[in-house]
């Protein structure tokens, strides 16, 4: 503890960091529950000395927009398939990483790299790979080339090619390679921690269970996945807050479209919203849905929360 | 269950890549422990002891050599189908589990038709607690427990299955002094109720003297000596087990043998008719000291130490090899340590002659 008497001194020392944070941080969040409860505000219209009146019209609106539910639908779609398909595989490749011996250091950084590879590249090598056309924004009329490496693959076992990605596909097709994409990209950073929490877990509870003549599967349910419980809450809830953060990865398949050509914003998600919202300079409106998407991210990882304190033993 | 151990050898890889030299672990281990007894596996750190117990319990393979129970041979029998019972050092309970859940752990792996209903389930796990006292606790998880209760829970989990061995490596160590002293009791309680044959690992001489049927003494992976712990401590092989055993330790001295007679310095200690004249390591047991002010042996006191029925004089001794020689006197004897001298005589059968080559014994008939 600092004596009363240099505490001054701190408080230089902090000023610079709390004066940006103060600007950039805290002031635009009253700011945006300020413009939530401000009828119809618009930047533009404000800089122009327009008055607003108070009221909840913003929220009205977003909840009666076109395409909200649709976005909201994505999200939560995106979040609810990808958190737990992608955990699980974190779980059991770091499981299999950590008990081989030879290569584990290489594969360790084979399975890391993507994580250091820009998500748009990755992106956009994902919608090559799912191409089926020559060209991305197709057209109905265009010449069908199979192009993508999957469905070369699909052609190579003698399935039917599926029109992923381009003009004409469906969206069970669309949110498929979301999924798979999404997972993929995540999967590193899981990877990462597991395998760090696994390393970090006592050896000779793994051989007692071999004294006990404990059979694999319950070796991982009944101790691994236990002792790995604080590393497990880590992951998912960090994972749900990023799910419903998802919108670099839309961009990085479909582009700016969030949707194939013949349905654009098909796939936009919450966070899209919010930037559409913004271009069209209905700040508001963008206020009132990012509140919404806050209020689900906050309900949502209060029951994360209170499921781990049940589940997890520290 | 007899357990027999054949020329027991284990080897690792050396971690220095550029040489090629093994680690000798265990070397030409050969010993039967009777059935129903309680070994103490002794030796200093890095002696083998552990790895000797870890390949009685199948967790690491024997590099050659054979490991029976009875007459059935074990050594390619993987851990769980050996029947044992192995309590770890720091007891490995698991941690997200209660008490109970940790000892009906093992019954809840069995498969086929070693399958236990629920009910003979709960009634083993009871019976286990109920052998190491510990019923009152079974809701508890190991965290909420004491170091002396999470051994017991480990005992009683290595026991619920009712193993044909018990091993415990370093049980004791974990535990304060006073809890060592309740808990080697208790080892030996619990061993004497069930009968199962024990081997458990110790640095502590005190802690196998005390409660074990037979030591094992192991230095450098090569087995010293074996025997009841009274018996090798009263007739060591060597000067390593001589040394090892005993607290305090023995006092040894450089010393000859000149002439039929036992010399430390100058001083004519004992008549040895039958050694042959050569340079000897002698070592004196604190209780082999007599006072005696005609006794042989002149040393320099420097204090006493008081402690109760006891006291140790210190003194020092130009022919020693420590710094500082103990003997223990009984305390109703008035010490005057003012003086220049403390002279003693000796008990003959508290004295050993080691060889100063080889530190192997050498026997000499006492008068």
């Amino acid at each position: 503890m600092v004596d009363s008497k240099h505490q001054w001194k701190a408080w230089i020392y902090l000023a610079p960091a709390i004066a940006l944070l103060l600007v950039f941080t805290v002031w635009p969040i009253i700011n945006t529950v300020r413009m939530a409860f401000l009828e119809n505000y618009s930047g533009l219209k404000a800089a122009g000395g327009q008055a607003f009146a108070f009221g909840l019209g913003n929220f009205t609106k977003v909840i009666e927009y076109r395409r909200f539910v649709s976005c909201l639908k994505n999200t939560v779609l995106l979040c609810v398939w990808t958190v737990p398909i992608s955990t699980v595989l974190a779980l059991l490749i770091a499981v299999s990483l950590n008990a081989i011996r030879p290569l584990q250091r290489t594969l360790q950084t084979i399975f890391f790299l993507p994580y250091v590879t820009n998500s748009i590249a990755i992106g956009m090598v994902f919608a090559a790979m799912f191409n089926i056309v020559g060209s991305f924004y197709g057209t109905e009329n265009e010449i069908v080339v199979t192009a993508g490496i999957i469905n070369n693959i699909i052609e190579f076992f003698g399935g039917e090619p599926v029109n992923w990605i381009n003009y004409g596909s469906t969206y069970t097709a669309n949110l498929t390679v979301m999924i798979v994409y999404i997972v993929w990209n995540a999967l590193p950073f899981k990877i990462l921690v597991l395998l760090g929490g696994l390393q970090s877990i006592n050896k000779q509870y793994y051989e007692a269970a071999r004294v006990d003549g404990t059979p694999r599967w319950r070796v991982l349910t009944r101790i691994t996945v236990p002792l790995l419980s604080p590393m497990l809450a880590y992951v998912i809830i960090t994972s749900f807050i990023d799910g419903f953060k998802e919108y670099t990865s839309i961009v990085g398949i479909f582009g700016e479209n969030m949707g194939p050509p013949d349905d654009a914003g098909r796939l936009n998600t919450m966070v899209g919203f919010i930037y559409d919202s913004l271009s069209t300079n209905s700040q508001g409106r963008a206020s009132a849905a990012a509140l919404i998407l806050f209020a689900i991210i906050l309900v949502v990882t209060l029951v994360n929360l209170r499921i781990s304190k049940k589940r997890v033993h520290y | 269950m007899k357990v027999v151990l054949q020329n027991l050898t284990k080897t690792f890889p050396s971690r220095n890549k550029k040489s090629n030299e093994e680690v000798v672990a265990v070397s030409d281990f050969s010993f039967t422990i009777p059935d129903g007894q309680l070994i103490g596996l002794l030796g200093p750190s890095g002696c083998g002891k552990s790895t000797t117990l870890y390949m009685i319990s199948g967790l690491q393979k024997p590099t050659s050599g054979r490991i029976f129970f009875g007459d059935d041979d074990v050594t390619e029998l993987s851990t769980e189908n050996r029947g044992i019972g192995l309590v770890f050092q720091n007891y490995a309970l698991y941690p997200h589990m209660t008490v109970k859940q940790n000892i009906l752990f093992p019954l809840q792996n069995l498969r086929g038709a070693d399958r236990l209903s629920k009910d003979e389930m709960l009634d083993r796990a009871q019976n286990a607690a109920r052998l190491v006292q510990i019923e009152e606790l079974m809701e508890r998880k190991p965290s909420e427990l004491s170091g002396g209760q999470q051994q017991r829970v480990a005992i009683a989990r290595a026991l619920v299955k009712m193993p044909r061995v018990l091993l415990l490596d370093e049980p004791l160590s974990n535990l304060d002094a006073r809890l060592r002293l309740q808990t080697r009791e208790e080892i030996r309680r619990i061993q004497k109720e069930t009968r199962i044959t024990t081997v458990f690992v110790t640095h502590d001489q005190e802690e196998a003297m005390s409660i074990s049927d037979m030591i094992v003494v192991m230095r450098a992976g090569i087995v010293q000596q074996t025997g009841k712990p009274q018996d090798v401590y009263d007739n060591p092989a060597n000067l390593f087990v001589a040394k090892f055993l005993g607290t305090p330790p023995i006092n040894v001295f450089s010393g000859r043998v000149q002439g039929g007679r036992l010399f430390i310095g100058e001083d004519a200690v004992l008549d040895v008719p039958d050694v042959p004249d050569q340079a000897v390591t002698v070592g004196i047991r604190p209780e082999g000291f007599v006072l005696d002010p005609q006794g042989p042996l002149r040393c320099h006191p420097t204090n006493v130490e008081v402690m109760g029925r006891d006291v140790s004089i210190v003194s020092t001794h130009p022919a020693a090899a420590s710094p500082v020689i103990r003997s223990i006197i009984n305390a109703d004897l008035r010490v005057d340590i003012s003086q220049e001298l403390v002279r003693y005589a000796l008990k003959p059968h508290k004295v050993f002659i080691f060889s100063k080559d080889t530190e192997a014994r050498i026997p000499f008939e006492v008068k």
